[in-house]
C-alpha cells in the first residue's frame, strides 16, 4: 500500500470509489453478457443479441440507455419512500460484499481479521431490501414475492455459514487473505505442488455452499421469489426504469460478488500454482486470475439456472433444513476431527 | 350530522375487530386475481383465487375474455367458408378443427370422401396433434421454471409446421379440408419431407424425457399434483389425454366414428392410473412419440387415386341434423349442424374440450399452494381460443 499511502486523502478515496465500481460492475457486466446473452442463447438454439456491436457486445450498453430512458413509475398507493429506497439497499449490499475480497496481495479493499464473517453478514442486507422492495410495491404479487425471499434467503443463510465453518477451520482464520495463503501453503497428503485447493478436502462445504449461493441469489431452481409463470414477476413487477437497473444490476453483481467469494474459500482466490506466493506480480495477475475464476465459477450457476425447474416453495425449505445443514453439520465434525488428527 | 354508509360500515368493523381482539387474532384471506392478462394463462383466462398465506381456499375460473361468437358466425357463413373460421378454435392444433365439421356436413350431404383424401386428412390431422402437444411439452416445462425446453420445442415444431405449410399454404391455418375431400394432392417429396420431420419429433420426445420426465425437481413438483379421480373426470365431462391420465380407457380415433383412417392402423391408447399433473404429462408425451407412429404408418400405407369426390360447384346441404366428434389434441370436439336446406347452416353448436376440461378447476385446485395453481394448469392444457370460441 506504499503508493496509496502517500496519496491525498480525496485521491485514495476516489480511487478506491472507482476501482470499487470496476469490482462491481466489471463482473457483472461479464456475466450478462457472456451467460444471460450467449450461454442461454447457445443453450436454447438461437443466436441472442447480435446487432448491437461484434456479436453483440454491446447491446448490455443499449438495454442500460433504454432504462435509463424510461419513465420511473411509482404506483399511486405505494409507499414512496421504501420504494425508491428499496433498491439501493439491495446495491448497498452488494458493495459491501466486495469489501473484503482479496484481488491480490495488496489489492483488496479492506483486510478485515474476520473478512469471512463480515461478508456473510451483509450479504443478507438484501432480504431487508427485497421485503422493502415486495412490501411498499401495494401489489398483491410483489408481496407474496418478498415473503418468498425473506423466507428463502433466512432459510439459506445457514447452511452457507456453516459450510464456511469447515473451511474456517481447515484454514484456521476467519480472515480472507489468511484462506488464500493458507491454501496457498496447504499440502494433500504431504505432497504442495498445487497447495490446498480447499475444493478437493471441503468438497461437500464447496457443494452445499454452491446450492446455497444459488437460493441466495434467486436463480432457478430457487427462484420462487421472482417466479415469472406465477409471481408475474414478484417483487420486481411494479419496478421500471433506472430502479429495475439498480436491481437487475445488483442481482448478476451479487452473483459476481459471491462467486468471489467461493474462489476465495475453494480455488485458491487469487494464487495460481507455480509462481511464487510472495511474488509482487500477483497484484498484477491476481485480477485477471479472479476474474477467471469468478467466469468459472459462475458459469455453473448460470448453467444450473437454464437447465432446472423451480422448487416449490416448502420443497425448498424441505431441502435447506433436512438435507443442507445436517450434512454441513456432519462435515463440519469430520472436519475438526480429521483436523485434530492429522 | 351525514351518516354515510361508509362510516356506517366502518364502525360495524370496528365493532367486530374490537369483539374478535379477545378470542384470538383472525387474519383475512387474500383474494389474488389471476389474469386477464398473467403470464402463466397464456391467453385471457382469469382465475380468482382466495388465498390463506399460499395456499388456495377457493379458485374460481371465469372465461369469455376471449368470445368471439363463432357458432352464431357460422349460420351466415356457406358451408364451405365456416373452416377459415373454425380453424381459429384451437390455434395450435387448427386443422383438427376443421375435420369434424366437415365429417358432419359430409354425413348431411350424404358424399364420402375417396380413401386417398381420407389417408391425407387423417395424416394432416395426426400432424397438428403433434405441433399442438409437441408446443405443451415445452410449454409445461416453462410453467415450472425451465425455459430452455419451450425453446426445444418451437425450433422442432416448426419441422412439422412446414410440412403441414408445403400441402396447404398455411402455417396455423390451413383452411384445408373440403366437403368430399381436401383442396389438392401432396406435392412431390413431401412424405420424404415428413418422415425426416416424424424423426426430429422422436428425438424431441426423448429429449423432454431426458430434460423434463427424469429430473427429480420436476416430478416432485407435479406427482401428486392436481390428482383427479377417474369419476370426476368424467363428471366434468374431461375428454382427452386428461381423461386418460385419469386411467379412463377412451379415446375416439379408437371408439368413435369411421370419418378417419385410424382403424386400418396398428397403434396403442396410452392411459395412467395416477391422474396428477405428472401423469397428464407423461400421456402426452406418449401420445406424440404415438402420432410418429401413426403418421409413419400412414405414411407407408397411403393409396393412390383422387383426392376429391363429385360434388356439386355449389353447396347446398340437404336438411337434417348431424352430431360428428373427433379426438383433438385437446381431447373430444364435437359439431352438432343443423340444415334446413340453405346455403349457410342454420345452427352449429360446437363442443370444444378446453370448456370441460378448464372447468374442474375450482374443484381440483382446492387446497393446493400458488405454485400449483400454476402445474395444475398447464398440465390440464387449454387452449384459450378452444375455452370461449
Amino acid at each position: 500500500m506504499s503508493i496509496l499511502a502517500e496519496l491525498a486523502y480525496w485521491q485514495q478515496t476516489s480511487l478506491r470509489v472507482a476501482a470499487g465500481l470496476v469490482a462491481v460492475l466489471l463482473p457483472a457486466g461479464t456475466l450478462v453478457y457472456l451467460y444471460l446473452f450467449k450461454m442461454m442463447s447457445f443453450m436454447q438454439s438461437r443466436l441472442g443479441p447480435m446487432e448491437a456491436g461484434p456479436f453483440g457486445s454491446l447491446q448490455l450498453v443499449a438495454e442500460v440507455g433504454k432504462w435509463l430512458q424510461k419513465e420511473d413509475i411509482i404506483p399511486t398507493r405505494a409507499d414512496r419512500l421504501i420504494f425508491g429506497l428499496a433498491p439501493f439497499i439491495v446495491l448497498m449490499s452488494t458493495f459491501l460484499l466486495v469489501v473484503v475480497i482479496p484481488f491480490g496481495p495488496d489489492a483488496f479493499f479492506a483486510d478485515l481479521p474476520t473478512g469471512i464473517y463480515f461478508a456473510l453478514a451483509v450479504g443478507s442486507i438484501s432480504v431487508i431490501g427485497i421485503l422493502m422492495a415486495g412490501w411498499a410495491s401495494a401489489n398483491k404479487y410483489s408481496l407474496l414475492g418478498g415473503l418468498r425471499a425473506a423466507g428463502q434467503l433466512i432459510a439459506y443463510e445457514l447452511p452457507m455459514v456453516l459450510a464456511v465453518v469447515g473451511v474456517v477451520i481447515q484454514a484456521g482464520t476467519l480472515n480472507m487473505q489468511g484462506i488464500v495463503v493458507a491454501q496457498a501453503d496447504g499440502e494433500i497428503f504431504g505432497w504442495g505442488g498445487i497447495g490446498n485447493p480447499y475444493i478437493l478436502t471441503q468438497f461437500v462445504a464447496f457443494a452445499i455452499f454452491l446450492i446455497a449461493v444459488q437460493a441466495e441469489l434467486t436463480q432457478t431452481p430457487f427462484d420462487m421469489p421472482v417466479a415469472e409463470s406465477e409471481l408475474v414477476s414478484g417483487y420486481l413487477t411494479e419496478y421500471s426504469g433506472i430502479r429495475f437497473l439498480l436491481f437487475f444490476i445488483s442481482e448478476y453483481a451479487t452473483a459476481g460478488a459471491f462467486s468471489a467469494i467461493i474462489a476465495v474459500l475453494f480455488l485458491g482466490g487469487w494464487y495460481i500454482p507455480g509462481i511464487d506466493i510472495d511474488d509482487n506480480v500477483f497484484n498484477v495477475i491476481g485480477p485477471i486470475v479472479m476474474m477467471v475464476k469468478i467466469v468459472l465459477v459462475s458459469f455453473v450457476i448460470f448453467w444450473f439456472r437454464f437447465t432446472m425447474p423451480r422448487f416449490r416453495e416448502d420443497q425448498l425449505q424441505r431441502l435447506a433444513w433436512k438435507v443442507l445443514i445436517p450434512l454441513a453439520l456432519v462435515n463440519i465434525a469430520a472436519t475438526a476431527v480429521l483436523k485434530v488428527a492429522f | 350530522m351525514n351518516v354515510t354508509e361508509q362510516d356506517q360500515l366502518s364502525y360495524i368493523a370496528a365493532q367486530a375487530a374490537d369483539s374478535r381482539i379477545n378470542v384470538e387474532i383472525e387474519t383475512e384471506g387474500m383474494t389474488l386475481n389471476i389474469g386477464p392478462q398473467h403470464p402463466a394463462t397464456h391467453g385471457t383466462l382469469r382465475i380468482v383465487v382466495k388465498l390463506d398465506g399460499e395456499q388456495v381456499i377457493a379458485a374460481e375460473p371465469i372465461a369469455g375474455y376471449m368470445h368471439r361468437g363463432y357458432e352464431k358466425l357460422t349460420e351466415v357463413r356457406t358451408y364451405p367458408q365456416v373452416t377459415t373460421l373454425i380453424n381459429r378454435i384451437d390455434w395450435l392444433g387448427s386443422f383438427a378443427n376443421e375435420v369434424p365439421f366437415i365429417l358432419a356436413a359430409e354425413q348431411l350431404m350424404e358424399v364420402e370422401a375417396p380413401p386417398r383424401a381420407r389417408w391425407i386428412r387423417t395424416i394432416l390431422f395426426e400432424l397438428s396433434r403433434i405441433s399442438n402437444l409437441t408446443l405443451f411439452l415445452g410449454d409445461m416445462g416453462i410453467q415450472l421454471g425451465a425455459m430452455t425446453p419451450v425453446f426445444y420445442a418451437f425450433r422442432d415444431r416448426e419441422h412439422v409446421l412446414n410440412q403441414i405449410e408445403s400441402v396447404t399454404g398455411g402455417r396455423f391455418h390451413p383452411n384445408f379440408d373440403r366437403i368430399g375431400g381436401i383442396k389438392d394432392d401432396l406435392p412431390a417429396g413431401w412424405i420424404d419431407g415428413t418422415r425426416s420431420a416424424m424423426t426430429r419429433i422422436a428425438e424431441f420426445c426423448d429429449q423432454m424425457e431426458a430434460l423434463l420426465l427424469n429430473n427429480e425437481i420436476f416430478e416432485s413438483r407435479t406427482r401428486g399434483i392436481g390428482v383427479i379421480p377417474a369419476d370426476i373426470a368424467l363428471s366434468y365431462g374431461m375428454s382427452g389425454a386428461n381423461l386418460r391420465a385419469s386411467g379412463v380407457d377412451w379415446d375416439l380415433r379408437r371408439d368413435g366414428g369411421d370419418g378417419l383412417a385410424y382403424k386400418e392402423l396398428d397403434w396403442k391408447v396410452w392411459t395412467h392410473p395416477d391422474g396428477d399433473s405428472f401423469a397428464r404429462f407423461w400421456v402426452r408425451l406418449q401420445e406424440v412419440r404415438e402420432g410418429v407412429k401413426i403418421v409413419e404408418q400412414l405414411l407407408d400405407g397411403i393409396p393412390s387415386g383422387p383426392v376429391m369426390a363429385k360434388v356439386p360447384r355449389i353447396i347446398k346441404v340437404p336438411p337434417g341434423e348431424a352430431w360428428v366428434e373427433t379426438e383433438n389434441p385437446l381431447g373430444a370436439m364435437g359439431y352438432y349442424v343443423v340444415s334446413k336446406g340453405e346455403l349457410v347452416p342454420f345452427r352449429v353448436k360446437i363442443r370444444s374440450a378446453s370448456f370441460n376440461n378448464v372447468s374442474i378447476a375450482s374443484w381440483v385446485l382446492r387446497g393446493v399452494y400458488v405454485p400449483d395453481i400454476i402445474t395444475i394448469l398447464a398440465s390440464l392444457y387449454f387452449i384459450l381460443g378452444d375455452i370461449d370460441r
